[in-house]
């Protein structure tokens, strides 16, 4: 049940630029995401990753180009699940209020419901009443995911998830990322180099300053797209 | 999920977070209180002008009050970054701003209502017939000062200096609110009381401009 | 370039010619003296000053609407130069209201509401040096410019009605309290010589501000590179 999803989602960036005074955090990105694809963006520090998935979920609006979606009524915002450094959750709140409060603003049918499958297959069920102040980096990155995913999106994206997560988290979020991919859902995770999470993906791309380098569907191989990626 | 249902979810947590630790409320009340106390050294309260001079220093307590109040706004959706979260998840952003004024404004005017007791016994003045009238006022007023408050917020939240900014950006846009609320309440506090429509009037104005160019313009405030 | 010096030479000689005129061809009033010409000088350059704003507020939607740099850079040059002649009537009134009335402020209501209009357009100056980056100050601040200029009416009816509420000195009369016939082509060529030289204010900073926004790209550019 938690892990139906609305039809997959399919993304086209057209010569996107994304400008912040004269810095380019984007020049002239093409890239076609087909749907259903599990796709690891790597890169280095500033070469785009996050500049991407910020416009790809439409919290950013790029400067130049444009971004089209396939499997989403026209003009309309495919909602998408956005995992990202920051927790996005509030600290003062528990881990079920945080889930009820998001649920009820994204219009989640059978909210009570919903959340408490999600808090089970995330593995919170027993410190769902706790604050989120008290929870580990590891625990908050759950409540992040569990928050993402409420209402089913078709489209999810994670901004380096396995940063600061200790072995055992890591392994239990490649796990939980795998059994979203084989979901159907058309994901992007953005990494820093290999790992168990970069072996999940379907297809790998690489950002440099801004634009795509290298990407496994153009015929480079997957150790070659992340070998520079750790620099 | 509308407009509306959006921002009474919003509300409901903003509310439900505030009276869990009740931090910002007391913090504005006691705040309030000092600058009341301190005023009424500059001048002896207890003279028969206190009912002339009295409000617009309670005004003006209530307006520091509010530029300091108003900070944490969207401060505390920077910390992780909620804002973004909501952002994704209402369907129009001006939910997120409705919320946040109906929040602001409930905070204002029960700190308002907890002083005015206060004040009436400080300085001397009564104004038990004339509460509607004093409630109408303070709700106005409290509208007010919610509603550019939340906008600028929303500029100063973003900006260096955010602490000294807000009440620099927020006070003298305000001007309109202290005049009117003043005249108002000096008028209900006189020793024959009387309704300063025209007062309420510019209350209302002003309200209603500022919703309609937060309605127009918030969603360029929030973006990235 | 020869537009631009063309400009400046008819607005310094148009302010010069106004100046001559409010002094020597304007007749004299008949309570306050020479005293009242200041009236020419003061009026005109508030009239500017809401000229100036009024074009920035137009520049600040178009801005948010187009997100064009240039409409940012008309929007902070008619800012300052609003700031620069709200600074000379509020500096001017008090010359006039000294040797009139013997004391240099009366929170006379056009004063009073011009002070708020100053203070209003600072922070909105000061605003802009609070923001790093260029698009987020461009925007931001163009918002502040919008709410502050509406927020203008205001601030004046307001004050104007609590002004009738609690009576007090009015400097000057203004305006409204009649121009006799003579006067009148004397303050109408100071309100146009003011305007003239309003614009060609703006046009230099403008100008300026391009400039100062085209070698700071290239400095980022040589930064990054």
């Amino acid at each position: 049940m938690a892990w139906a999803a609305e039809p997959s989602i399919g993304l086209r960036f057209e010569k996107v630029d994304k400008r912040y005074g004269a810095v380019y955090a984007l020049r002239n990105l093409t890239l076609a995401i087909a749907p259903g694809e599990c796709l690891a963006l790597a890169g280095r520090n500033g070469s785009g990753k996050t500049t991407l998935l910020r416009i790809a979920c439409c919290l950013t609006r790029p400067t130049r180009g444009s971004l089209s979606f396939s499997g989403v009524a026209e003009n309309q915002n495919p909602k998408a699940g956005f995992v990202a450094h920051a927790t996005m959750v509030y600290d003062e709140l528990t881990a079920e209020e945080n889930l009820l409060f998001f649920a009820k603003l994204l219009g989640v049918a059978n909210r009570r419901q919903r959340v408490d499958e999600l808090l089970c297959e995330v593995g919170l069920g027993e410190r769902k009443d706790s604050l989120v102040r008290t929870f580990s980096r590891g625990m908050r990155q759950r409540v992040a995911i569990a928050r993402a995913l409420l209402a089913a999106p078709g489209l999810l994206l994670f901004d380096e998830p396995a940063a600061g997560l200790d072995p055992e988290a890591t392994i239990w979020l490649a796990g939980h990322l795998a059994k979203l991919r084989d979901s159907g859902r058309t994901m992007l995770i953005s990494l820093h180099g290999q790992s168990e999470v970069a072996r999940l993906a379907t297809r790998a791309v690489r950002l440099d300053a801004g634009g795509v380098v290298a990407d496994t569907r153009s015929g480079a191989t997957f150790q070659s797209v992340f070998t520079f990626a750790g620099e | 999920m509308g407009l509306l249902s959006n921002a009474a979810a919003l509300l409901g947590k903003e509310v439900r977070t505030e009276f869990r630790s009740r931090e910002l409320l007391s913090t504005t009340m006691v705040f309030v209180l000092i600058v009341v106390v301190l005023f009424s050294f500059t001048f002896d309260p207890t003279t028969n002008e206190s009912h002339r001079f009295g409000p617009g220093l309670l005004w003006l307590a209530f307006l520091f009050a509010a530029s300091l109040m108003l900070q944490p706004c969207f401060l505390r959706e920077q910390v992780n970054d909620t804002l973004s979260a909501l952002r994704l998840a209402v369907s129009d952003p001006f939910a997120i701003f409705l919320a946040k004024i109906g929040a602001n404004t409930l905070f204002l005017l029960l700190t308002e209502l907890l002083m005015l007791p206060v004040f009436a016994a400080l300085f001397n003045v009564s104004f038990r017939g004339e509460l509607p009238g004093i409630l109408l006022a303070f709700f106005l007023g409290s509208l007010g000062i919610s509603v550019a408050g939340t906008a600028l917020a929303a500029i100063s939240a973003q900006a260096r200096m955010r602490e000294l900014l807000l009440p620099l950006l927020l006070l003298p846009l305000l001007a309109p609110i202290l005049v009117a609320s003043t005249e108002v309440t000096v008028s209900l506090m006189a020793p024959e009381p009387f309704m300063q429509w025209k007062g309420i009037g510019f209350l209302a104005v002003f309200d209603v401009v500022f919703l309609t160019a937060l309605w127009l313009f918030g969603e360029y405030l929030l973006e990235e | 370039m020869a537009k631009r010096v063309l400009l400046g030479a008819a607005a310094v000689l148009l302010v010069i010619a106004a100046a001559y005129a409010s002094f020597f061809v304007a007749p004299e009033e008949r309570t306050m003296g020479v005293l009242q010409r200041i009236f020419y000088f003061h009026v005109s350059c508030a009239w500017a000053g809401l000229t100036a704003f009024s074009i920035g507020f137009l520049a600040n939607l178009l801005y948010v609407w187009k997100r064009k740099q240039k409409y940012d850079w008309l929007g902070v040059s008619c800012a300052e130069v609003g700031v620069a002649f709200t600074t000379v009537v509020l500096i001017s009134g008090p010359i006039w209201a000294k040797p009139a009335w013997g004391i240099y402020w009366t929170w006379d209501a056009r004063l009073t509401s011009t002070f708020i209009l100053w203070l209003l357009y600072i922070s909105y100056l000061l605003l802009r040096t609070l923001i790093e980056e260029p698009d987020r100050r461009s925007l931001l601040s163009a918002l502040f410019g919008i709410f502050a200029f509406i927020d203008v009416p205001i601030v004046f009816g307001a004050i104007r009605w609590w002004r009738t509420q609690h009576p007090a000195p009015v400097i000057m009369g203004g305006p409204n309290s009649g121009l006799a016939a003579g006067m009148v082509p004397t303050f109408f060529f100071a309100v146009f010589a003011m305007h003239v030289f309003m614009w060609f204010l703006i046009a230099e900073r403008y100008s300026l501000e391009r400039m100062r926004s085209d070698v700071e790209l290239l400095r980022q550019e040589a930064e990054a590179t």
